[in-house]
């Protein structure tokens, strides 16, 4: 089936199977390999994207039920938010390097497009908000802990 | 900070920062590239049939429906690549002279020992066609009865391998004096005894495995990127399995998503990716499902303990006798055997004791095979003991704090000769109990503890304390020797000033979320005294690093990290040798301030860095007989281990109407010597904490009678998220190991071997009122809540009446 897909401001058409999962397509088809796959149960959030602004696990979705719909992924993120330009950080990336909130990074594209869309939903969340609010993405390296510090600051940083 | 005096060395300071990870910004972007991410024209996927069956034998297999399906190419069975291996799968330590090691084929031949054998392997176009063919492959099989559980199998009632006749491989004793044990628990006047369960765990990294194999077909060459902890040590193992020539070999680690442990092997998949590219010319490639991963990454834990302690009256511990049953699984993968053996020197923890008695055995079961994870027979040792000694303090009726204040280690007992016979390098154990009692204000809680039990409240307070000690900075080689491990345990490092005084770091050591480009940065800056920036550390590909025992083990900055600075010290000893040459001084007036070498008292004759490495490189002017270039490159061997240690709490609230345990409250005080970087530090703890944690409350791989993997999915195996987890209160002492020059220790593990004793010696405090003594992990509420119900009929029977 043809699909037109908004991908980082960027209009792309392609023939996609239609059993095709919206992550598989814009790893193998796109070549937008920061989206991670982590499992098979939608159960980590390791491809966590953004569809219209909000978050959703890209493995939960067939690329045919994007068709039509903006999607932003962790390639796209700084420049959605206005700091465009090559190097550029979101401040939730920002403040994830800052606080010490990835380790090996493999959650981190979609741990942070989560909390990207936390704070969308709740910019100003308490400590007990922002852990319940990513309770659908796993780490396995950090314990969480700076993970969380990451976005406290971070909605510090959007507020401001 | 460093240990000991490196006198050529400047003071830049880098050492200690908090300097932030110069691996981040590619890892937050998506540009970071891991196997899967990788894009290789014209490679053929890969997909794993896998038996289905725990034990079977292998009929038939008939691959025509899968050949007709789109884009397959090909169906591989055991047989038809038998002729494709030079060597089985390799486990690189037969621990006794008589283990009895099962022949370990990529695909099986004959007999699918565990659920997740591959049994064929489709190679199709891409990655959805692979993947549907696998169930169009019709096996074959005679089912047999298969053997699950530790003490069954070591009754041989079932045997995994009926050409080794038992599925025992082995037993490993240490025994320094059996008479001395005897008597002193004839002569004790306290004992403990009490069984232990390790539970499997499935150790989730959460990048699932892969690798793609790309052959150079007229070269004769072959490049492997595997997701692994291993690059150099798995160059060896292809090479010798595969028998491709070694020189030909090549192995990328690209970015490695966490490993544990997991990623610390030599998988089949691997083996048969290097196979397959060689045979057809082209690319193949395989990732992991995570459901896959379940079953067909090692799998961490599974031992019986018995452990027992004898004491004087006043609850001196005055022998320790630990008896192992440790589950193999169905193979030996590369260092499974090993396991046990890397806690056996440790069932004695902290603790000053005479007497020590150490065995293991070692069985088969129709399980996946166990090897390392994150700790790997530590925190077997440390929960064993540290449980115990709850135990042995309730059998004194003293305070668990109490219990471990006897018997510390003194400090002015360092360095330690232990009974079991290691050399503990350094300690204060102590102070860290004092410290991690404080965080929690373990008065209070005893208070409060003890308020709501009067008041007859029905959620309980608990809190568990475990002091630990590691050994860890794999290894001295001859100490690996001596333990029958075929390998060696020194890391490399070199250290390049490029001609722009910019500095290349080329390390053996193959990071996966521990942030070495930017530790080792710290450590050469700081000695070369300039910006950490200037620094680049390379790393993880056998081509660029070409010699390297790798990560695992805590042993990357206590061995690596040592080489580098070792390394650094070189570069620095031959930068003063031209700079004293071209300023006509002695090398001893100079002195290495800021990236500039100096005569002493003249500051105004001087050399950059910068300055002496061009000079170096153009060898214009050289001492005579002095080799051009500014490089030095180190293998490091060290002499002993390391052994960090510290004081862990938890404070747990259980709920007797269901069963609810909650993590309320936790303190770590750790020691790894001086710290290159806190806060990559506190990074290594939190996360290990979580995964010591889960062990105590979630995790378990849970299977059937028949041998199925009951929660291979991340739906049903509990992997902790943020909402179940506590943030955990930090401090830390500084003891510097005097073994390195800079008296690193490691810290990748001491989280999770200080944290499942904690956590289950709080919930045994908190649920002591009903005279419960034990809860097998993971003490999940069902549990906990039979245990209770338990508790109350049978006390009721003995008419003491319910709490």
């Amino acid at each position: 089936m043809e699909i037109t897909l908004s991908v980082n401001g960027v209009e792309r058409t392609s023939d996609v199977e239609p059993r095709r999962l919206l992550v598989h397509h814009l790893r193998d088809d796109l070549g937008l390999t920061g989206t991670n796959v982590g499992c098979d149960t939608s159960s980590c959030g390791a491809c966590t994207v953004l569809l219209d602004g909000e978050s959703v696990k890209s493995c939960t979705i067939l690329a045919v039920q994007a068709d039509g719909h903006e999607v932003t992924t962790i390639e796209g993120l700084a420049a959605a938010s206005g700091n465009g330009g090559p190097g550029a950080l979101h401040p939730v990336q920002q403040a994830f390097h800052t606080q010490h909130g990835l380790q090996c990074g493999f959650c981190t594209p979609g741990m942070v497009m989560a909390a990207v869309s936390l704070l969308e939903e709740n910019p100003n969340p308490t400590e007990e908000d922002v852990r319940l609010g990513l309770e659908g993405n796993l780490c396995r390296c950090t314990g969480y802990q700076n993970i969380v510090r990451a976005v406290l600051a971070a909605a510090g940083e959007v507020r401001a | 900070m460093t240990a000991t005096e490196t006198p050529t060395t400047a003071t830049g300071g880098a050492f200690g920062q908090r300097l932030l990870r110069k691996e981040d910004p590619r890892l937050l972007t998506g540009e970071a590239r891991f196997v899967d991410d990788l894009q290789i024209p014209g490679a053929l996927w890969m997909a794993m049939v896998r038996s289905p069956y725990a034990h079977a034998r292998i009929r038939s297999i008939d691959a025509t429906a899968a050949l007709d399906m789109p884009g397959v190419r090909h169906v591989f069975t055991g047989a038809d690549l038998a002729g494709d291996w030079a060597d089985p799968m390799p486990c690189a330590w037969p621990v006794t002279e008589d283990i009895k090691i099962p022949a370990h084929w990529p695909v099986a031949k004959d007999k699918a020992c565990y659920v997740g054998d591959i049994v064929a392997v489709v190679v199709a176009e891409d990655r959805y066609q692979a993947a549907d063919a696998v169930d169009a492959v019709v096996v074959d099989y005679e089912p047999l009865e298969a053997v699950v559980e530790i003490e069954d199998a070591a009754s041989d009632r079932v045997v995994v391998h009926e050409d080794l006749g038992t599925n025992r491989s082995y037993t490993w004793t240490l025994a320094p004096d059996p008479e001395a044990v005897e008597r002193a628990f004839a002569e004790a006047a306290h004992t403990v005894s009490e069984t232990y369960l390790q539970q499997r765990l499935i150790p989730v990294a959460m990048e699932p495995r892969g690798v793609a194999a790309v052959p150079g077909v007229h070269g004769g060459d072959i490049t492997v990127y595997s997701s692994t902890q291993i690059p150099h040590i798995l160059k060896v193992m292809i090479a010798a399995t595969c028998g491709v020539p070694e020189h030909k070999v090549r192995v990328v680690a690209p970015a490695v998503g966490g490993g544990f442990g997991s990623k610390l092997n030599v998988y089949a998949e691997e083996l048969i990716a290097v196979a397959l590219a060689r045979r057809l010319g082209a690319p193949t490639r395989w990732t992991e499902t995570r459901t896959e991963n379940a079953v067909a990454t090692i799998q961490g834990r599974g031992q019986v303990q018995h452990m027992e302690l004898a004491a004087d009256a006043e609850g001196r511990v005055t022998a320790v006798r630990a008896r192992i049953t440790a589950d193999m699984g169905a193979y030996l993968q590369l260092v499974t055997p090993g396991i046990p053996l890397l806690g056996a020197f440790l069932y004695h923890g902290v603790y000053d004791v005479p007497a020590y008695h150490f065995e293991c055995t070692g069985v088969f079961t129709n399980r996946t095979p166990t090897d390392a994870y994150r700790g790997a027979g530590r925190p077997e040792a440390t929960y064993a003991i540290e449980r115990a000694m709850d135990a042995l303090a309730r059998e004194v009726g003293v305070d668990p704090a109490e219990i471990r204040r006897r018997n510390y280690i003194p400090p002015d007992r360092f360095p330690y000769e232990s009974i079991a016979g290691l050399t503990y390098d350094s300690g204060d154990y102590e102070p860290t109990l004092d410290r991690a009692l404080e965080l929690v204000g373990y008065e209070e809680l005893r208070a409060e503890q003890a308020r709501r039990r009067a008041a007859g409240e029905t959620t309980h307070l608990g809190i568990g304390i475990s002091t630990y000690v590691e050994m860890c900075g794999l290894a001295p080689s001859r100490v690996l020797a001596s333990l029958n491990y075929a390998a060696g345990g020194w890391e490399a490092a070199s250290v390049r000033v490029l001609p722009t005084g910019k500095v290349q770091v080329v390390s053996g050591t193959t990071p996966h979320g521990q942030g070495h480009e930017t530790s080792w940065s710290q450590i050469v800056a700081d000695r070369l005294g300039i910006d950490p920036a200037d620094v680049e550390v390379l790393h993880s590909d056998t081509a660029v690093s070409p010699l390297g025992m790798d990560t695992y083990g805590s042993r990357s900055l206590p061995v690596g990290g040592v080489a580098v600075a070792m390394a650094t010290d070189q570069v620095i000893a031959k930068a003063r040798a031209i700079a004293a040459h071209q300023l006509e001084c002695a090398e001893d007036d100079l002195e290495l301030v800021d990236g500039q070498l100096r005569v002493r008292g003249t500051p105004s004759r001087s050399m950059s860095l910068q300055a002496v490495a061009f000079e170096a490189f153009s060898a214009h002017d050289l001492p005579d007989g002095m080799e051009p270039n500014l490089t030095a490159q180190v293998s490091y061997d060290p002499p002993n281990f390391v052994f960090p240690f510290g004081t862990h709490v938890a404070v747990v609230e259980v709920d007797e109407e269901t069963g609810r345990v909650d993590l309320v409250d936790y303190a770590a005080v750790d020691d790894c010597g001086p710290q290159v970087n806190p806060m990559i530090v506190e990074g290594q703890l939190h996360g290990g904490i979580v995964q010591g944690a889960a062990q105590a409350l979630w995790q378990e791989a849970v299977c059937d009678e028949d041998g199925n993997l009951r929660n291979p999915t991340l739906v049903d195996y509990g992997v902790p998220s943020a909402a179940e987890l506590p943030p955990f209160k930090l401090d830390h002492t500084v003891t510097p190991s005097p073994t390195n020059p800079l008296g690193v220790k490691g810290i990748g593990e001491a989280g999770t071997i200080g944290a499942a004793p904690a956590v289950v010696n709080a919930i045994v405090d908190a649920l002591s009122p009903f005279g419960i003594t034990d809860i097998a992990m993971p003490a999940t509420p069902e549990r906990v809540w039979a245990a209770i119900q338990q508790a109350r009929s049978g006390s009721a029977g003995d008419g003491e009446g319910a709490p």
